[in-house]
């Protein structure tokens, strides 16, 4: 996970589920195809317009239904450094930082307009709106979720854990 | 400190004498599900990456059901990976293409009370149907529970459903879920839902396992219902030895603190439709207008159980699907099929014009047979109705139970199953 994301936000509602973000006519195809069809049912401009940097910000229970990783994997291949919003759905939550994709707690997520230039910094747990000048202190990430988190994801977590106990077996 | 079940269960597993609500703690797990769409395909990669092995895998049970049967080379590929991986692994179950997963955990007498379980798939709450934990989880996390064979929680608080009261004919569990998902809202994420009293005691497996199953609508984590004469009935005739005092143990203590206690009569509960796109849109079935529809699915693991087709062969019996309007039905099980062969529930919907379809999520999560196109209106036993849930964005899904979709099958329009009833 990057110490600072900079781009654009592309704002979204209350209540976004994962079947708009990762539509289940396309779940067999791999996560770079499926990811084009991201979100398109509520913005059809995110998929082709999004840049490597934005951020996603969203209302309450974001990420709510199905347990398909590929929601969060779908923006981290479309290059989004950030999700930000009111709320998260449980498993899209952990997913998301599963994946080393930034998901923070914002309640002022209706602050923030389309377009606004937003600096985070996940770890820090601060969000600057570039465009407004205006600056907002986010929950930060529990301390549980920080090792994991700090190492990059669950994958590399595990890769050192495995190191770590290969290592005491030698 | 007085324990709810999900305290005293997370706490078995964490290796504790208690837990409190908001504690965080690493459990071991009994036993981890996953299935064609979110198992082997994604998690087996990733082990290979690691050079890791399964902890367990007796404890492991992989279901073919998202991608079954195979209709392109992609679902082909995905379901003979799944096949394949299963029996190198040489995995505790595997059930290809014989019925959706959860339905599956349920007839292969997988689960028991007190069980910490995870799953690779939202509606694993349906486990706690048996007095277990259940909850699901994303495929690089249960790779994590393959590697290590324990995931983390944060312990959660307990909302406690009471219900009071006996459902009315022509109403069902689902009928109360889409209702609570309007009442108590699809927010209660990190929570857990304890659903007790006499209308909860009333039902049958099949319907408790609606009600956890459904937890997941309501956002939280697991959906329990404590063990009774009914759980231990199940798990005897799904093959496993029980201990009966060790299984009634797994309970609430009479002075445990719940977050809050919500009560409903069931005796006053009507038909229930959720209107397009989200169940919390949901009311009496009138406030869905009659609206007209092209297709009627009965399927998925919520509500294609013999049971549920049962209410389906209730309102269709000497009826006949209205014409211009398909009725579509993926038994949750093979053995379903079986049981509705055998005790003439088939004929009954063949007779009235439904469509059979092969066991499996279906066109459910969109995967399979029975998608919709643009502009289409559908009424669905499934438990979600986002946009695009069952194909085409455009497309409209209402929520409803098997008894409303049926009638809904003979109207050609979403009306009131208790008349056919009658």
């Amino acid at each position: 996970m990057s110490a600072q994301i900079t781009g654009r936000a592309w704002t979204f509602g209350d209540d976004i589920d994962t079947d708009v973000l990762s539509p289940g006519v396309y779940m067999k195809l791999p996560v770079a195809e499926a990811a084009k069809h991201c979100l398109e049912a509520v913005d059809p401009a995110f998929a082709p317009g999004v840049a490597a940097g934005d951020v996603v910000v969203g209302g309450a229970n974001f990420g709510l239904g199905s347990s398909r990783e590929q929601a969060p994997e779908g923006l981290k291949v479309l290059g989004v450094g950030a999700v930000l919003a009111k709320s998260f759905a449980r498993i899209f939550y952990r997913n998301a930082l599963n994946l080393g994709l930034p998901a923070l707690f914002f309640p002022a997520a209706d602050e923030i307009s389309a377009g606004d230039r937003l600096e985070v910094d996940p770890l820090g747990g601060e969000v600057r709106n570039l465009t407004t000048a205006k600056t907002y202190a986010v929950e930060p990430i529990p301390p549980h979720l920080m090792r994991m988190i700090e190492d990059g994801g669950l994958m590399p977590h595990l890769e050192k854990r495995l190191a770590a106990q290969r290592a005491a077996q030698a | 400190m007085p324990q709810t079940l999900v305290q005293k269960i997370i706490a078995r597993a964490a290796g504790r004498p208690t837990v409190e609500p908001g504690e965080i703690v690493t459990c071991k797990v009994d036993l981890a599900m996953f299935h064609d769409s979110s198992g082997p395909r994604r998690v087996a990669p990733r082990l290979k990456a690691l050079g890791a092995q399964v902890w367990d895998p007796s404890k492991v049970v992989v279901v073919s059901d998202h991608y079954v049967p195979a209709v392109d080379l992609e679902s082909a590929a995905i379901l003979k990976l799944t096949r394949e991986w299963a029996r190198d692994e040489k995995v505790g179950a595997f059930y290809d293409m014989r019925g959706i997963c959860h339905t599956m955990l349920a007839e292969g007498g997988h689960l028991a009370p007190g069980m910490f379980c995870v799953g690779g798939d939202s509606h694993s709450t349906t486990g706690g149907a048996f007095g277990c934990y259940m909850a699901g989880f994303g495929a690089t996390e249960m790779t994590g529970v393959m590697v290590t064979g324990e995931i983390w929680t944060r312990t959660p608080q307990t909302i406690r459903v009471h219900g009071e009261g006996r459902f009315p004919a022509g109403v069902s569990a689902k009928d109360l879920m889409l209702h609570l998902c309007r009442t108590l809202g699809m927010e209660n994420n990190f929570k857990a839902v304890e659903y007790v009293g006499p209308a909860v005691e009333a039902l049958s497996m099949p319907e408790r396992m609606v009600l956890a199953n459904m937890a997941a609508e309501l956002g939280a984590e697991t959906g329990m219902i404590p063990a009774d004469a009914v759980t231990i009935a199940a798990m005897r005739a799904a093959g496993r030895t029980v201990d009966e005092a060790e299984a009634l143990s797994w309970r609430s203590d009479a002075d445990a603190r719940f977050e809050r206690t919500v009560t409903f009569d069931a005796s006053i509960l009507s038909p229930q439709v959720a209107r397009p796109h989200t169940p919390a849109n949901s009311g009496p079935v009138a406030e869905a207008d009659e609206r007209r529809i092209d297709q009627a699915y009965i399927g998925a693991c919520v509500g294609a159980k013999l049971e549920d087709l049962h209410m389906a062969a209730a309102v269709l019996k000497g009826r006949k699907v209205a014409a211009g309007t398909r009725l579509l039905i993926a038994p949750a099980s093979t053995r379903t099929t079986a049981q509705a062969a055998a005790d003439g529930t088939l004929a009954i919907l063949t007779e009235a014009g439904a469509i059979l379809l092969p066991t499996g999520c279906g066109a459910c999560a969109g995967y399979g047979a029975g998608v919709l196109a643009a502009g289409e209106v559908c009424i669905s036993t499934t438990n979600r109705n986002f946009k695009g849930r069952m194909g085409h964005k455009e497309a409209e899904v209402y929520l409803g139970s098997p008894f409303t979709v049926a009638a809904s099958a003979v109207a050609g329009r979403i009306v009131d199953p208790r008349p056919f009833l009658k």
